[in-house]
């Protein structure tokens, strides 16, 4: 009896792993399951299946992504990653140094990927020189959505500095419309003041403040003034603004309710899905004051450190994701730029035009910068310090300036 | 000891008989065991084990990954100084504010509330079996649930306020759930209301139980009804009392869900409890200490309020 067990325990170890090991099978862990966005995903899907590959979905509804990222914790831990997971900002280079993650350094360099890849986007990608996942899109954050009709109405034009975008939000506020629309949540708060910051200090100040924390910025004058700015913005919002939605926030400019949106260019995603076109229903203008910089984040496919066996698959999906055909398809339906600058936009409506040469000019001129709010500045821990104190201030826990700079210094001490 | 006893004395019958008596005999006595034994060992490792893990963790360094080198009092250092962070307030600092007006209001609203709900029940009404499961459905509902419902009821521009206002009350105002000092208490309030259907079905079951000899002596006695529920039902209703607040201050304290559906967090953060701090440091911002060190005060803080109140009550059911 016992002898039988152990034959079958025997048969079973040796017949399981090689069914398992369908090296054809790839895993892929994500959260988009929402409609523009799963449509997208249908690009690579589409392209892996001509490639023969199965595509095993291991979806975590949930938009941000945090309980994807507790799953995935959970998957690592147990020793059974999925052979590729989407991943936020600095995330990527806490699993790199904690060993997690694959090597996908041969396949870039065959593929010059080092060459059409802007270097502060690989900065997110690699890991001590190495390649561990590919990036997927760019997306970027310092971005103003108008309806047109309200604009004509208000005869607004397209304002070029903060001060004009003041005046464009008092025409607004004089002709009984509300004036900006505003999801009254904290990461939105934060999205909002990344573009305040680089519009008040310009693209040296942000960088110096909000990439690379430095001390004297982030207590400087300029820091001051960027929160001054951002309380003149709390002026222009409906009393009814806190803790709503950033989609219904689109839905306001949408219907005409309200004249503009201070958004990263998902909320395209939400236009497009109104039926809405760019140019003739909405506008898309950068932040007023930040034209030639781009404030980015970008989402990203981690490579996990696989057996050998599903290693092909592995490459397959990270070739596929930076084909050519792929990242032009994928991105016109997400509403974001490719993250190769040598793709043509000939497939792109307007704001999709303006979003590529946008990047492609700022990666050109160094004024390519990580966005602090969404995890693309610093490290989710001194993310959220700045996410803590862009809300307390915008909502009055925190009530001047000069207690928001000394607030800020502080939460990023601690955090440190 | 019997079965033994009359295996001996039955001489003339075959040994293995016998043996297997008291075979049987064994397992009887051990079939509790082995059946407790599993979830004895579940218990054991993912409560105790895991309450263990996280006191251990809380002393570490840990970020992003467990790190289980011990030495560091980092993550208790800061929260100490955010105990007392003030103005501005802290997330530490509002968290435990608000877990203070949250805990004291849901767990006492509910216990009088429910305790009303049941006492007016219990007047031989008609259609109580009607009754009775309205207002314990919400209890069937998750906090999600609730918190969604309760959100949209409560939006000035979207629930009461604007309907009220489409029926011509143009004054009325209600905006909490926008108000940073006031949001917490409209967590309070979908809180009662989700769990006072609950507290009356224990106090029910607890009326019912009451002997009613007791209450007919009373009543020949000469005791009004006030006197009746104030002197002698409710006090005879302490064992329900007891477990009603065991299954209360587990579900305040643990809190999450409802602050998450009907606030997203609160305008600033103000709507914040330990649970959401806690999550919000382990997995959103990678410090994994930090969020340890909270569960770990979340947990001493409840075994001090409640070990003293388990130790007086069961004491007393000893004497």
């Amino acid at each position: 009896m016992r002898k039988l067990i152990i034959a079958a325990a025997l048969l079973a170890a040796t017949t399981l792993p090689s069914s398992a090991a369908d090296t054809k099978e790839l895993q892929m862990l994500h959260w988009w399951t929402s409609g523009g966005e799963a449509a997208a995903l249908s690009v690579i899907k589409t392209e892996m299946a001509k490639e023969g590959y199965v595509w095993k979905d291991v979806p975590v509804a949930g938009g941000g992504g945090g309980p994807a990222m507790v799953t995935l914790k959970a998957l690592v831990a147990a020793g059974n990653p999925p052979t590729a997971s989407q991943m936020l900002g600095y995330i990527v280079q806490d699993y790199a140094a904690a060993g997690k993650l694959g090597d996908l350094t041969a396949t870039a360099k065959a593929e010059g990927w080092d060459k059409v890849v802007p270097a502060a986007i690989q900065k997110f990608v690699t890991y001590d020189g190495k390649w561990v996942a590919v990036p997927v899109d760019t997306h970027s954050v310092n971005w103003i959505w108008l309806n047109k009709a309200v604009m004509e109405k208000i005869g607004g034009t397209e304002p070029k500095t903060f001060d004009d975008f003041i005046a464009l939000l008092d025409k607004a506020k004089g002709a009984g419309v509300i004036p900006l629309a505003l999801g009254g949540q904290d990461w939105q708060e934060a999205t909002m003041f990344d573009s305040v910051v680089l519009a008040t200090g310009g693209p040296d100040f942000y960088k110096k403040a909000l990439n690379d924390l430095d001390d004297d910025a982030l207590k400087s004058d300029t820091m001051k003034k960027a929160f001054d700015n951002l309380a003149k913005l709390r002026e222009y919002v409906d009393p009814n603004y806190s803790g709503r939605d950033w989609n219904l926030a689109t839905a306001m400019v949408i219907k005409g309710d309200a004249l503009v949106q201070v958004m990263g260019d998902w909320a395209k995603g939400e236009f497009t899905a109104a039926k809405k076109t760019p140019g003739t229903d909405y506008l898309c203008y950068r932040f007023p004051g930040t034209q030639g910089s781009v404030i980015y984040n970008t989402d990203v496919f981690a490579m996990f450190d696989v057996p050998a066996d599903r290693q092909a698959s592995q490459t397959a999906l990270a070739k596929a994701v930076m084909s050519k055909d792929v990242q032009a398809g994928f991105n016109e339906i997400k509403g974001a730029a490719p993250v190769r600058t040598d793709i043509s936009d000939a497939g792109f409506d307007a704001c999709g035009k303006k979003a590529i040469a946008d990047l492609k000019a700022a990666d050109a001129g160094g004024t390519l910068f990580g966005s602090m709010a969404e995890g693309y500045g610093a490290p989710p821990a001194v993310a959220g310090a700045y996410t803590d104190v862009v809300t307390k201030f915008f909502h009055g826990q925190i009530k001047t300036s000069d207690d928001a700079v000394a607030q800020l210094v502080k939460a990023i001490d601690d955090a440190k | 000891m019997a079965l033994v006893n009359t295996g001996k004395a039955g001489a003339s019958r075959p040994r293995s008989a016998m043996s297997r008596r008291s075979l049987r005999a064994h397992l009887q006595d051990a079939l509790p065991k082995l059946v407790l034994a599993p979830s004895f060992a579940i218990t054991l490792v993912f409560v105790y084990g895991f309450i263990l893990w996280t006191v251990w963790l809380s002393f570490t360094n840990s970020r992003a990954f467990p790190n289980y080198s011990l030495g560091s009092t980092r993550a208790y250092r800061l929260l100490w100084s955010w105990t007392f962070a003030h103005d501005p307030p802290s997330d530490w600092y509002t968290s435990i504010i608000n877990m203070a007006i949250f805990g004291a209001l849901y767990i006492f609203g509910c216990l009088a509330i429910g305790l009303l709900l049941a006492i007016l029940l219990d007047q031989k009404i008609r259609a109580e079996g009607v009754l009775r499961p309205i207002y314990l459905y919400p209890m069937a509902l998750s906090f999600i649930v609730t918190g969604v419902a309760w959100k949209w009821f409560l939006d000035p521009g979207l629930g009461l306020e604007h309907t009220l206002h489409l029926w011509g009350w143009t004054s009325f105002h209600f905006d909490w759930i926008k108000n940073k000092d006031r949001v917490i208490y409209t967590v309070v309030i979908a809180g009662i209301w989700q769990s006072s259907g609950f507290m009356m079905a224990m106090f029910l079951a607890g009326l019912r139980g009451i002997d009613t000899e007791i209450v007919k002596a009373a009543r020949m006695d000469g005791a009004s009804t006030w006197h009746l529920y104030q002197r002698i039902i409710i006090p005879m209703l302490r064992p329900v009392f007891f477990s009603a607040l065991i299954v209360l201050a587990h579900l305040a304290i643990t809190s999450y869900d409802l602050v998450v559906a009907l606030t997203s967090g609160g305008p600033g953060g103000s709507a914040w409890l330990p649970a959401n701090f806690m999550y919000q440091y382990t997995f959103k911002r990678n410090e994994l200490a930090i969020g340890s060190a909270s569960a770990v005060i979340m947990l001493m803080t409840v075994t001090a309020i409640i070990v003293p109140y388990l130790y007086s009550e069961l004491r007393e059911k000893a004497r």
